[in-house]
C-alpha cells in the first residue's frame, strides 16, 4: 500500500477516536480497583479482612454483652467437674473455655487485635526501611549499593527464629520486643525487591528526561521513581502481613512473644496443645481464626498483583487458547504442530510488558 | 580460571558476611550485665564471692574487646567454645544433634521438591482448570497456617487416633536409622509432612508462575513451530528454563531450614541443633546459641555459593562473571 493510503488510514483511525465517547484518562489505581472490584475471592477476601479488624477493634463490646472479660477465670460456670475446659454453647460461653475457664471467644477477639496489630504495624515499618534502602541501593549504586547488599545479606543469613527467640529473652518478651524482632526481619527482603525495580526504572528515559531538567538525586528518587514502586510494594506488604502474624504466633508458641494473660493466637495455641485431647475447640477456635485470617490477607494479596498484572490474565488466556486450538484439531483428527497455526499466537498482539510487579 | 575466581570471590564475601553475623551476635549477647548468667550458673544460695570466681572462670571479667578477639580466634580455628553448663564443647555437641536435623531437612526436601514441582507443572499446563483451582487453595492454605499448628493438628488427628487403636508404627521422637529404617521412617513420617505442607507451597507457586511466564517465551513458541510434541516442549524446554529460580530458592531455603525447623522438631520432639539451641536460649547458655548461629550463616552462605554454581550450569544464558 502507498503512503498516502496508510496516511489515510490513520486519520480515519483519530476521526473514528474523535467521534467516540471522550477517552476518560484512568490512572493505574483505579484500573486496578476496577480489576479487583470484578475479582468476586479477593472482594470476599478484603470483606474478611475488613470484618477481622471491626471485631478486633469492638472486642470490648463483645465482653461486655457476655460479661466475660478477656482475662477473668471462671472456674465454677466455665469449668466442668473435673476442672476441664467446657464445649461450645454451653452457660454463655459461645465458643466454650480455655485451660482457666476463661471465655474462648472473648480471648480470640483480644487475640486479634494483638495479630492485626503486629502484622500491620511491623509491616508499615518494614516496608518504610526496605523502600528508603532498597532505593538508595538501586539508585546510587557503587559503595553504597555494596555495603546495603552486604547489610541485607547478613540479616537473611540469620538463624531467625533462634535468634529471635534468644534477642526476646535477652532483653524480656513484650510486645514492643515482638514488633521490633518481625521488622528486623521483614525489611531485607523488601529492600531487595525494591532495589531490583529500582534499578531497571532508573534506566528510563523519563528519569533521564528528569535529570536533563535539573532534578536532584532526592527528587528523582522519591517523587519519580518511588510512585512507580507502590504497586509491587503494596502487593508484597500484603503478603508479608499474615506472615508477621505467623511470625507472632510462632514466637508466642515457643513461649517467648506475648506473655500470659495477655490473649495471643499464639500462646492460646500453645496452651491448647496440652488439652486437645479433652476441649478439641480449645486448640480448633484459635486455629481457625488464625486460619481465616491469614488466608484472607493472601488471597487479597495475589488478587491485587493479578489485578496489577495485565500480563497474567493474558499468560492463561493464551494457554486457554492454545489447549482449545489443539483440542479442535485432535478431534479434526489432524496431526499438525501444536501452536504453529493461525499465524503469531494471541501474545504477539501486545507490546511486551515490563516485568511483572513483585513476581514471586 | 574464571569459574576459579568467582568462587574465590565468592568464598571471601561468605566470610565476611559470617564475620559479620558472628561478631553482631557476640555484641547482641555479651553486651549484657555479666551478673545474670553467673547467678544462675553458682546457685540460689550463692555468696557474690562464688559468683565474682564464676564470672572470673568464664572471663566474663575482661574488657569486651579482649573477649571479642579470644572468640574471634577461637573461631578461626574450628573452636566454639563451650557450653557453660556441662563444659563440653560446642562443636561436640552441635555435631552430635545434627542427625536428626539433616534427616528432618533431607526428607522433607525430597517430599516438598517432588510434590511442589509436580503439581506446579499440572497446574501450570492446565491453568484455571479445576485441579489448579484446587491446589491453590490448597497451596494458601499451606501458606497460611503456622508450622506449629499443623503439626498439632497432624498429632491430634492422625497420630492419636492411630496410635489409640493399636498403630503404633508412626510416632512421635526422635528414633536414629540405626535402629531400623522401618521405624525410623515411621518417627520422621509426620515432620516430614509438616515440614513439606509449608515448603510444596512455596514451591508449588513459584513452579506455577515461572512455568506460566516461561510458556509466553519467544523460544518456546520456536520449539513448538519446529513441531516438538507438547510434552517434550514443556518437559525438556519449558521446564528446565522455568526451574532455576525453584534452584535458587531451594538454595536459601535449605540453608535457612538447617538452622530454622526448631519448631518442627519442638513439635515432634525430635532433639536436633534447633531444639537444643531453644534449650540454650532458656539457659541463657551464650557459647551454645552463639555457636548455632554461626552454623546457621555459614549453612545459609554455603547453600548459596553451591545454588548459583548450579543456576549457571542449568541455565546457559547465566554467565558467572
Amino acid at each position: 500500500m502507498s503512503i498516502t493510503e496508510v496516511d489515510f488510514q490513520a486519520h480515519g483511525v483519530e476521526a473514528a477516536q474523535e467521534a467516540a465517547a471522550p477517552v476518560e484518562g484512568r490512572s493505574q489505581w483505579q484500573l486496578t480497583w476496577r480489576r479487583l472490584r470484578g475479582d468476586r475471592v479477593s472482594m470476599i477476601a478484603l470483606g474478611v479482612v475488613v470484618l477481622m479488624i471491626v471485631l478486633a477493634i469492638i472486642a470490648p463490646v463483645f465482653a461486655s454483652i457476655t460479661g466475660h472479660p478477656p482475662n477473668t477465670a471462671y472456674p465454677i460456670q466455665g469449668e466442668n467437674a473435673a476442672g476441664n475446659p467446657i464445649g461450645p454453647f454451653t452457660n454463655g460461653f459461645w465458643l466454650g473455655t480455655d485451660s482457666t475457664g476463661r471465655d474462648l471467644f472473648v480471648r480470640i477477639l483480644y487475640g486479634a487485635r494483638i495479630s492485626l496489630f503486629v502484622g500491620v504495624v511491623t509491616t508499615a515499618i518494614a516496608a518504610f526501611l526496605g523502600v528508603t534502602v532498597g532505593l538508595m541501593a538501586g539508585y546510587f549504586g557503587g559503595i553504597i549499593d555494596t555495603l546495603l547488599a552486604r547489610l541485607t545479606d547478613t540479616v537473611l543469613a540469620f538463624p531467625y527464629v533462634v535468634l529471635a527467640l534468644a534477642l526476646a529473652e535477652a532483653f524480656g518478651p513484650s510486645l514492643t520486643i515482638i514488633l521490633v524482632l518481625i521488622t528486623f526481619f521483614s525489611w531485607a527482603g523488601i529492600a531487595r525487591i525494591v532495589r531490583g525495580q529500582t534499578l531497571s526504572i532508573k534506566e528510563k528515559e523519563y528519569i533521564e528526561a528528569a535529570r536533563s531538567l535539573g532534578a536532584g538525586p532526592f527528587r528523582i528518587m522519591f517523587l519519580d521513581i518511588l510512585p512507580n514502586l507502590l504497586a509491587p510494594v503494596l502487593v508484597v506488604a500484603t503478603l508479608y502481613i499474615p506472615q508477621a502474624i505467623v511470625f507472632e504466633a510462632t514466637l508466642s508458641f515457643l513461649g517467648l512473644g506475648i506473655q500470659p494473660p495477655t490473649a495471643s493466637w499464639g500462646n492460646m495455641l500453645a496452651d491448647a496443645q496440652n488439652f486437645y485431647q479433652v476441649a478439641w475447640w480449645y486448640l480448633a477456635f484459635p486455629a481457625l481464626f488464625l486460619l481465616i485470617t491469614t488466608l484472607a490477607f493472601n488471597l487479597l494479596g495475589d488478587g491485587i498483583r493479578d489485578a496489577m498484572d495485565p500480563r497474567t490474565e493474558r499468560l492463561i488466556a493464551a494457554r486457554r487458547m492454545r489447549g482449545r486450538r489443539a483440542r479442535a484439531r485432535k478431534r479434526a483428527g489432524s496431526e499438525g504442530t501444536a501452536g504453529g497455526t493461525g499465524g503469531a499466537g494471541p501474545d504477539t498482539n501486545f507490546p511486551d510488558p515490563v516485568r511483572a510487579p513483585g513476581g514471586s | 580460571m574464571a569459574l576459579l575466581g568467582y568462587l574465590i570471590r565468592r568464598i571471601l564475601t561468605g566470610i565476611v558476611v559470617v564475620w559479620l553475623v558472628a561478631t553482631a551476635a557476640f555484641f547482641l549477647f555479651f553486651s549484657r550485665p555479666v551478673s545474670t548468667v553467673a547467678r544462675e550458673l553458682a546457685g540460689h544460695a550463692a555468696t557474690p564471692q562464688v559468683i565474682n570466681e564464676v564470672i572470673n572462670n568464664l572471663g566474663l571479667n575482661q574488657p569486651k574487646m579482649t573477649q571479642y578477639w579470644h572468640f574471634l580466634n577461637n573461631l578461626v580455628h574450628g573452636n566454639l567454645g563451650y557450653s557453660y553448663f556441662t563444659q563440653e564443647s560446642v562443636d561436640t555437641m552441635l555435631k552430635q544433634d545434627l542427625p536428626p536435623t539433616v534427616s528432618l531437612v533431607i526428607g522433607g526436601m525430597i517430599l516438598w521438591l517432588v510434590t511442589g514441582i509436580a503439581v506446579g507443572i499440572i497446574s501450570a499446563t492446565r491453568a484455571r482448570s479445576f485441579f489448579d483451582r484446587f491446589s491453590n487453595v490448597v497451596v494458601l492454605i499451606g501458606l497460611s497456617m503456622p508450622v506449629f499448628v499443623i503439626g498439632e493438628l497432624l498429632i491430634w488427628l492422625v497420630f492419636q487416633p492411630l496410635y489409640s487403636h493399636g498403630f503404633t508404627w508412626i510416632n512421635i521422637g526422635y528414633s536414629g536409622i540405626t535402629s531400623g529404617f522401618g521405624t525410623f521412617l515411621g518417627h520422621m513420617i509426620l515432620p516430614w509432612i509438616t515440614l513439606a505442607a509449608v515448603q510444596a507451597a512455596v514451591y508449588t507457586r513459584l513452579t506455577r508462575g515461572q512455568l506460566l511466564e516461561t510458556l509466553g517465551e519467544d523460544y518456546i513458541r520456536t520449539a513448538r513451530a519446529k513441531g516438538l510434541s507438547e510434552r517434550r516442549v514443556i518437559f525438556r524446554h519449558a521446564v528446565r528454563g522455568a526451574l532455576t529460580p525453584v534452584v535458587s530458592q531451594l538454595g536459601v531455603d535449605i540453608g535457612q531450614l538447617l538452622g530454622g525447623v526448631v519448631v518442627v522438631e519442638t513439635v515432634f520432639g525430635l532433639g536436633g541443633i534447633g531444639q537444643v539451641s531453644v534449650q540454650a536460649v532458656f539457659q541463657d547458655n551464650l557459647p551454645v546459641i552463639i555457636g548455632f548461629v554461626i552454623i546457621a550463616a555459614v549453612f545459609v552462605v554455603f547453600a548459596n555459593i553451591v545454588v548459583d554454581l548450579v543456576y549457571a550450569a542449568l541455565d546457559p544464558r547465566v554467565r558467572i562473571m
